[in-house]
Order: C-alpha cells, then structure tokens, then sequence
C-alpha cells in the first residue's frame, strides 16, 4: 500500500495534489485530514497550509500481481508481471531473463506459481477470478504443442485401432486436447484421479 | 530461500504471524522445516498435498547459491 502526505493552501487543494502523486483517484484512496489549515489575517499573516494524507487503496488483483513479482524476485530471477484483467480472468504475464526457471520442465513450476498465485488471489474474496500466469508466451507455444501431440495421438489411436493413453497433465492442458479433437473421428476422455488423471483417445 | 518460503506462506494463511521458517544444514542437503498456525495446516498442504507440492515445486526451482539439495519439510 503506498501513501503520501500532501500540504495546498486549502484541504480540496491538498487531496488534489496528493491523489496526484498516488497518480489515482478520489474513489480509490482514503483521505485523512491532519490539518485543516488556517487562512490567516487578510491572507497573509499567521497562514497555515492545509495537510491530508492520502493512502491508495490497492485491489486484490493488484495485491497479487505484486505478491507474484515479490516470490519471482526472491527465486533470484529478474522478471516484470503484467496484468490482464478481462471479466473474471486474470492473466499475469512474466518477462525478463531466466524465465526457463519459471517455467521448469514441461511447466511445472508456472503451474506450480500459477495455483498458488490462484489461492492467494482468491483467498478470503467474494468475487471468484480465474487465473493465468504466462511467461513468455510459454501457454500459447504449449497449446501449440499440444494440439500436434495430438493429432499425431489420434492417428496412431486410429491406425493401431486401440486405445492411446498420454501422460497426466492439468485440467486446462486436457482441455486443449479435448478440444483439439472433438472434429476427429476419435473419442476422447480422462481417466486416473488428479494429480495423475490423463487423456485416453479411443478410436470410434 | 527463507524469505522465500515465508512470502509464499504468508499469501495462503490467516494466521501469518505464527509461520516459522527453520534451516538446518546437513551434509549433502539443507532442511528448511515450516510450521504454521494448526488452524492452517490445511492451507499450507491441500487436498492430496496439492499446495504442499506446488510450494515445493516452486522453492525447489529458486537454487540457491549453493549445490546442496533442498528439502522443504512441512509441520
């Protein structure tokens, strides 16, 4: 949370030019009034400037964006988060050098991140968001990725006329698959419990 | 490493105050064993371990400046 303490020769003048330096505004800022000022004799003598303080009141999405580049900097990567917020999704993008470490093996550690970045987002909120971290452009490339896997999947399911089974991933990456195939004449469903549930492609 | 550990917990838990963080060296790895809040013992393990896991994913991806192994012990 920041604040600043700002002085103007009236207290409208003062919340003005501290909302300001918080570069916010009135509705998003909590205004206290520590000196009201004084107008002095003929408005010269004995005058007193009025001071308010002024606190930016940050929202969660915000609150997280900054715990999220707080935990990236103390795994020593240097990385800027951007946020992205449309309707309930929230999507963190990091990016920087040495974001392979981010990323880790097939993902591991952006979806490690990205579940706890989810947990302390929605922690305690009414409101429920959705969340994305992506490095690099790494969630776009892995649906790329995906989406040959299993084409090549699906022929190989089809051409040995047996069931394929591929190896466990996050629901959102099954999604990709799934939808991936849904034009084919395959049929596609997840077997196992989480963590270790997977896609079964079953030739029809 | 420590503080690491510490931020990510202190997101997840009602109670930071009564996160502790301890490290011990030992020959070929160093322990870093974390007690919480008993009340937020489920917040900091999960459903199957679920965010025990991820917090160690991510704590184990941040090497430290040495070679040594870490290991995250939770409670």
């Amino acid at each position: 949370m920041r604040e600043v303490t700002a002085s103007g020769q009236t207290v409208e003048e003062a919340v003005q030019s501290a909302l300001e330096q918080l570069n916010t505004t009135r509705d998003q800022a909590e205004i206290e009034v520590i000196d009201e000022g004084k107008k002095g004799l003929l408005g010269v003598f004995g005058t007193k400037q009025a001071v308010v303080k002024a606190v930016k009141i940050s929202s969660p999405v915000e609150k997280t964006a900054t715990f999220l580049e707080d935990v990236v900097k103390k795994m020593n990567v240097e990385a800027m988060v951007k946020t992205t917020v449309t309707d309930n999704h929230v999507t963190y993008e990091l990016s920087g050098e040495n974001i392979a470490i981010l990323i880790g093996k097939r993902g591991q550690t952006l979806n490690a991140l990205q579940y706890i970045v989810h947990l302390a987002l929605n922690k305690n909120q009414d409101q429920f968001y959705s969340v994305t971290v992506d490095a690099e452009g790494y969630r776009q490339r892995r649906k790329e990725t995906l989406e040959s896997l299993a084409v090549k999947m699906a022929e190989k399911a089809e051409t040995l006329n047996k069931k394929v089974a591929l190896e466990p991933m996050p629901a959102f990456e099954r999604k990709i698959i799934h939808n991936a195939l849904q034009q084919k004449a395959v049929k596609t469903y997840s077997a196992g419990d989480e963590p270790h549930r997977h896609i079964v492609i079953q030739p029809s | 490493m420590k503080a690491l550990i510490e931020s990510i917990v202190t997101s997840l838990v009602d109670h930071p105050d009564d996160i502790v963080v301890t490290e011990t060296e030992e020959e070929a790895k160093i322990v870093y064993h974390l007690t919480v809040n008993p009340e937020d013992v489920g917040k900091v393990i999960g459903k199957n371990g679920r965010i025990a896991k991820a917090i160690r994913t991510v704590v184990y991806a941040a090497k430290a400046d040495g070679n040594k192994r870490i290991y995250l012990d939770i409670m």
